[in-house]
């Protein structure tokens, strides 16, 4: 099941936060997280990393990121 | 690892900017700046305050190159890699009641976590006190966050809004230039100068520029975030940042051994005094203002510069605390705090606390 993080506008911690906490729930195995600016999304995939998770991937449209992340 | 071009936010990258900020800042000591005080945001700010006549306290006015250089180099480095990102709307006058808290908290302990960082690697031992007390505010910001706490997010705006810190430190540059300091004068032109006490002491104006560039580039390229490195070891375990920021510190203590600049002790130590429990709680309420704003003095700088206008309302609150600070005797000195300071720390965290407890607002 994929889950959608909007965290437009938002900057760290609180992408990572809500990143983390979804996946603390351990209902999705893949999340999709929605960030507008490079440190978020960088934020994101190492803290995703560190959890076990996968970058599966990055799409970026006019300066808006979606990162998909998997259960590794 | 995946998601991460950028080699500068790799974690290479991190130590290696820390390990430049090592080397850079205590060589700014040697080439005129005051002791353990190669870089420090707040003082830097707070003399910028005093060379605009915003306090007038004679002893800590010079409009600082190395800030304008923050911002600027990392103006440049944001436009270069596509990652000026102009953008408001963050609770800004929340962020400037941070910013001057931020500021009085560091003018208590006398310094920001960067300077903190330099007087330990200086061998000044009230440094340990106000790191412990740096941690000890993060920790309590970290305890807001955990419970929801922000501060709403942010709209994209108007690339000329983006470009209204870069054009203030453009402008300060431009009132240097000017009226450039006169050897034996107080003031400039519009300008005050300091003519002893730290104010009076500086590198070159070109080398404290091109440094101030050159960290400002590479800080927006890494990210580089002395509150942010505690913060995230705090509520992740994560060592990335950290581990640039401890970089720094022990580079800095390398090129002050070297330098011949390391000098251990308690008393007598440049720009500081030795009440430890204000050194702790100064540098505390500075640790939660940076917390709960998502920045040291430094990265809102960056930020700032990458087109935050959030970020360049908490400097604007910052420059603005200084003024307060010294015309109201908030600010400590070489013998103990000033005479309102310790009030004002409680003040400041009275403050800090009603803002974490009542921001969380459910962003989801």
């Amino acid at each position: 099941m994929a889950k959608t993080i909007d965290a437009r506008g938002l900057s760290c911690p609180q992408p990572v936060l809500m990143t983390l906490d979804e996946i603390k729930t351990g209902k999705a195995d893949e999340i999709i997280v929605v960030v507008d600016n490079d440190a978020s999304k960088e934020n994101v995939s190492r803290a995703a990393s560190s959890r076990g998770w996968k970058v599966a991937g990055i799409d970026e449209k006019d300066g808006v990121f979606n990162l998909t992340i998997r259960k590794g | 690892m995946k998601g991460i071009k950028n080699i500068f936010a790799g974690p290479w990258g991190i130590v290696g900017v820390g390990i430049a900020i090592g080397i850079l800042a205590p060589l700014l000591q040697k080439l005129g700046n005051p002791g353990n005080m190669g870089v420090c945001v707040a003082c830097f700010e707070r003399d910028i305050a005093g060379a605009l006549g915003l306090h007038r306290a004679e002893i800590v006015q010079y409009i600082r190159p190395e800030i304008i250089g923050f911002v600027l180099g990392s103006l440049a480095a944001a436009y270069l890699f596509k990652e000026f990102r102009p953008r408001l709307g963050s609770a800004p006058i929340v962020r400037f009641v941070l910013g001057v808290f931020a500021m009085i908290g560091a003018l208590v302990f006398l310094g920001c976590p960067w300077r903190a960082a330099l007087r330990l690697a200086g061998g000044d031992g009230n440094a340990i006190l106000g790191l412990l007390g740096l941690i000890f505010g993060i920790w309590i910001g970290t305890l807001f966050l955990r419970g929801g706490y922000n501060l709403g997010r942010t709209q994209q705006t108007h690339a000329a809004a983006g470009w209204m810190l870069p054009l203030f430190m453009a402008g300060l540059l431009l009132l240097m230039l000017i009226f450039p300091q006169v050897t034996g004068e107080a003031k400039s032109g519009v300008l005050f100068y300091s003519m002893k006490g730290p104010g009076a002491m500086h590198a070159p104006l070109a080398v404290s520029l091109v440094v101030g560039l050159l960290i400002g580039f590479l800080a927006q390229r890494s990210r580089f975030c002395t509150m942010g490195a505690i913060r995230d070891f705090v509520l992740f375990r994560q060592m990335h940042l950290l581990s640039g920021f401890i970089a720094l510190i022990v580079t800095a203590f390398v090129v002050n051994f070297i330098a011949g600049q390391f000098k251990p002790g308690f008393a007598g130590q440049p720009v500081a005094h030795t009440m430890h429990i204000w050194n702790f709680l100064g540098m505390a309420l500075s640790g939660l203002a940076f917390c709960l704003a998502g920045g040291c003095p430094g990265r809102q700088l960056f930020l700032a510069g990458e087109g935050d206008g959030d970020a360049a309302v908490f400097v604007m609150g910052m420059i603005f605390g200084a003024g307060i600070a010294h015309n109201f005797g908030l600010a400590s000195s070489g013998t103990g705090v000033g005479p309102y300071g310790i009030p004002a720390v409680g003040i400041g965290f009275a403050v800090c606390l009603f803002i974490g407890l009542t921001m969380r607002k459910n962003i989801a």
